[in-house]
């Protein structure tokens, strides 16, 4: 009997230790992900890389203007599609859903919200590029903005139903009508946490490379206006990175490190705005 | 909890206002604001109150009493039609407010001359003035004096303007619970209502608290006219002039307060009234 | 004339028609409305998604049929186009991932949710989901440059040395191919089953994991046997969950597997799988066909990932609903 409480013990203590060491290994790849960044990446952040155009294949220097400018327009277009639809659609579902409706489309959304980023890219390329018979920055916006609206419906139906009951009461019973109950009252109380939802939706597809590849394609250029194809920042760090040249290997670290700072940024900043934990399931 | 009807005799009326209470007032004598006729309720295929019909009677004050879940609160809140909230919810029959049936109304128009404060305070997340002013601004009154002079009207008449005047500007929230209930009742207060519905006030709040609002009835009641939802038997004798009982959905008994406590018909009433259950 | 007036009076006169005209006058439904148009857009979209996957596709399907989830040749040049090295790409990555990032990460879960303090817990699980923010493409870069050499100049020729006797690792070693897809991709999925694993683990009943130490079990007793199983749906909802992410994983998986459609039964061979080849050559296809064989392949992989989310909603569900549940 001792002999067997002392081996149930130790394997206690073995088991729990792996459990940590498996906890410990995840941490740390993030740490060593970020430090290697930092550390390669820091090495080749210059105002250059803010200001200039890329250079001809194959002479260093130059810069990522072109690629920052055109993936804030791509955020712009995805915003205007992703917003919307994903705030209203929301609203829709947390407050005046009917039975059937709402559960098709959350079924849908939650659906889109599985789609492979290569896939929506392909159903951008379907419906914009082949008309338009070329690429474009209104394309890459489109595959971004229908990839943001389930992040958007989620987190904007998870806010407006944490939304007491009785805030909703109070106002109906002062006359409101129902509609004017929610804008008056609801979305403003659920304001902040709606608003984090759509800087993390936002965030999400600042990242995405696979959908731009043959929607926004790429440009060395400045881009003009939305029907042109253009430079972005996710599509630079893939190209650069497979190429032979290290001085582009050097601007991929810069603009991953770019690129992975505002990510992070945005999901500290909404994590110390909303102050508890983000539902798993919306990433 | 026995209570026995000694104790409620006994207990000392709160406050000196009480100008115009008279116990031996039949209900019929005094003009009736709602006229509650043959009402049955259900939510689905569950009937929840069974023809319930009473008078209640303007400029005083009516409260209803009964043991959790007898639709006292259900009965209150289609006053106001709160029910339309949830599905499958009907109510049948008449309520007539000045002869008017208020299951035809438009339902807003019907909240703004019937208001309600709700069991646990609700202040919305915006400043006392926004509170307050919140049911004007929403009913289409958006001067900024009319605001500004309702505003600081129905502090006064929720007794909360002193203790809020230099801070109009601040979150509702910054408020104890006490005073965000008196919020609530100036909010309800702001847009003028004939009647005021009150579902259990004061449950959530210290003695003190709930005397001051125990006291704020009586003034209102001469220009409103007040229900009140109560748990507290006590309660119901020191504020009410007219008291129904409810059980399982019907109204027992409804009478000027001090016969329900003194000499109620009904077996149930006596059994409730002196803690046999409930 | 006069009758149509006394009708339509009447019918005013009846509650469920006035009833509606006030709520129209109030705004109600037309904010109804506005807000369902918004609403069906996204059924839209989604209809409009499936829709031009399959019809573009036609070409492709329309030729090969079925055979193409089956054919292993894949001939630009001579315009035949099979999906089964990509698929096979997908599958092995995919499980590879799978086989390292379970283990991990249910274990890693397993601490935070019952030995780990609350405040460390939240903390460590919050860098954890900062983990699955990380761009897809950040992962590809840092692995090329990391895990690759890693791969190519110490941890393939170990493998070779000590387990060469198994067909997986035989083969030239060049760093690029399927053993370093599987293992960028373990990494990148890995977050996903540690935060859902943790919350369902978290959600287990307090009494389960009571009953079973008031009956002398030792903490990982009652963690391994009580505690483990009673969540197991969820758990096994998250794995499907991370199976779905990596299927349609692409940029990281792009630049590490090595680009070869070929089927080989060495780890360290290059691959391709159904999102590099659609990232890397659909800009280069030239023919209608060419081009209509990628999409088919986006086709096969959205309905994958389909299948496989769809799975995993419903085994999380299962657990939210048996967490609730009254004895």
């Amino acid at each position: 009997m001792n002999y067997r409480s002392v081996w149930r013990k130790s394997v206690n203590a073995v088991m729990f230790s792996l459990t940590g060491i498996c906890a410990l290994a995840v941490v740390s790849v993030l740490v060593f992900i970020l430090g290697y960044l930092v550390w390669n990446g820091g090495r080749a952040i210059n105002w250059d890389f803010f200001t200039k155009l890329p250079t001809p294949v194959g002479e260093t220097g130059g810069g990522m203007a072109n690629a920052i400018v055109g993936s804030a327009k791509l955020l712009l277009l995805a915003a205007l599609v992703g917003v919307p639809v994903g705030f209203i659609g929301g609203v829709y579902l947390a407050e005046f859903g009917g039975k059937t409706f709402s559960f098709l489309v959350r079924y849908t959304t939650d659906l889109l919200n599985g789609v492979p980023s290569i896939v929506m890219g392909i159903f951008a390329y379907t419906m914009i590029v082949l008309p338009l018979q070329h690429f474009s920055t209104l394309a890459g916006g489109l595959a971004l903005g229908v990839m943001m609206i389930p992040i958007a419906v989620r987190s904007t139906e998870e806010f407006l139903r944490a939304v007491p009951q009785s805030l909703r009461e109070g106002a109906l019973a002062l006359g409101a009508s129902r509609w004017k109950a929610v804008a008056t009252v609801v979305i403003p109380a659920a304001f902040r946490g709606i608003l984090t939802g759509i800087m993390l939706a936002l965030a999400r597809v600042a990242g995405e490379t696979a959908p731009l590849l043959f929607t926004s394609f790429n440009n060395r250029f400045w881009s003009h206006g939305w029907d042109q194809p253009t430079a972005s920042l996710p599509v630079m760090i893939f190209t650069y990175a497979i190429a032979p040249y290290d001085d582009w290997h050097r601007q991929a670290w810069a603009a991953g490190l770019v690129l992975l700072g505002l990510v992070l940024l945005a999901n500290i900043t909404a994590r110390v705005v909303l102050g508890r934990k983000l539902s798993s399931a919306a990433g | 909890m026995g209570v026995t009807m000694d104790q409620i005799l006994l207990t000392p009326e709160a406050g000196e206002g009480r100008a115009e209470k008279s116990p031996t007032k039949p209900a019929a004598a005094v003009a009736a604001k709602l006229r509650v006729i043959d009402l049955n309720f259900y939510y689905g295929k569950a009937q929840a109150l069974h023809s319930v019909s009473l008078d209640i009677a303007a400029n005083r004050i009516t409260a209803l009493i009964g043991p959790s879940g007898c639709g006292k609160s259900t009965f209150l809140r289609s006053l106001n039609r709160m029910y339309e909230t949830v599905r499958h919810a009907r109510a049948e029959g008449q309520i007539l407010l000045d002869n008017e049936n208020t299951l035809d109304m438009d339902v807003s128009q019907l909240r703004r001359r019937v208001g309600m404060v709700f069991q646990k305070s609700n202040p919305f997340p915006k400043s006392i003035f926004d509170n307050v002013a919140y049911g004007l601004r929403v009913n289409g009154w958006k001067s900024k004096g009319t605001l500004q002079d309702a505003v600081e009207s129905s502090l006064i008449r929720a007794a909360l303007w002193d203790e809020v005047k230099d801070k109009l500007h601040k979150s509702a929230y910054a408020l104890s619970g006490g005073q965000q209930q008196r919020l609530c009742i100036a909010r309800a207060l702001a847009v003028d209502p004939e009647v005021l519905l009150l579902d259990e006030p004061c449950s959530a709040l210290d003695p003190i608290a709930t005397a001051k609002i125990e006291e704020l009835l009586f003034d209102l009641a001469k220009q409103c006219t007040i229900v009140i939802v109560t748990h507290n038997m006590q309660q119901a004798a020191r504020v009410a002039d007219f008291t129904g009982f409810f059980l399982t959905g019907k109204l027992i008994e409804f009478n000027d307060t001090a016969i329900i406590f003194e000499k109620p018909a009904k077996r149930e009433t006596e059994d409730y009234i002196t803690g046999r259950f409930g | 004339m006069a009758s149509t007036a006394v009708a339509v009076g009447g019918a005013l006169r009846q509650g469920r028609v006035r009833a509606f005209f006030l709520r129209w006058r109030s705004g109600d439904e037309v904010a109804h409305l506005l807000t369902l148009i918004f609403a069906s857009t996204i059924i839209l979209l989604t209809v409009l998604l499936v829709f031009e996957l399959y019809r573009n596709s036609a070409l492709a399907r329309d030729k090969y049929g079925w055979q193409f989830l089956f054919t292993s040749t894949w001939d630009p040049v001579f315009e035949k186009f099979g999906a089964l090295p990509f698929i096979f790409g997908t599958v092995v990555t995919s499980a590879l991932g799978l086989l390292v990032a379970v283990p991990l990460g249910v274990g890693a879960a397993i601490f935070l949710a019952e030995l780990a303090p609350p405040r460390i817990s939240d903390a460590l699980s919050f860098v954890i989901e900062l983990l699955a923010a990380v761009p897809s493409v950040i992962y590809g870069l840092l692995a090329m440059f990391t895990l690759v050499p890693l791969l190519r100049n110490v941890v393939q020729p170990f493998l070779k040395k000590t387990l060469g006797f198994l067909p997986f690792f035989q083969g030239p070693n060049y760093g690029v191919g399927l053993l370093a897809a599987g293992l960028i991709l373990a990494i990148m999925i890995v977050p996903f089953i540690i935060s859902i694993s943790r919350e369902v683990l978290l959600a287990v009943p307090v009494e389960q994991r009571e009953a079973a130490l008031a009956l002398g079990a030792t903490r990982w007793e009652s963690t391994w046997k009580v505690v483990v199983p009673f969540a197991r749906a969820g758990i096994l909802g998250s794995i499907f969950l991370a199976m779905a992410r990596a299927l349609g994983e692409t940029m990281a998986v792009t630049m590490v597997i090595g680009n070869d459609p070929k089927i080989t039964s060495s780890l360290f061979a290059p691959g391709y799988s159904i999102a590099a080849v659609i990232a890397n050559e659909f800009t280069e296809a030239t023919s209608d066909l060419y081009i209509s064989a990628l999409i088919e392949l986006g086709l096969v992989l959205f309905i994958l990932t389909f299948i496989l989310n769809g799975l995993a909603r419903l085994l999380i569900l299962a657990t939210q609903r048996k967490g609730t549940a009254q004895p």
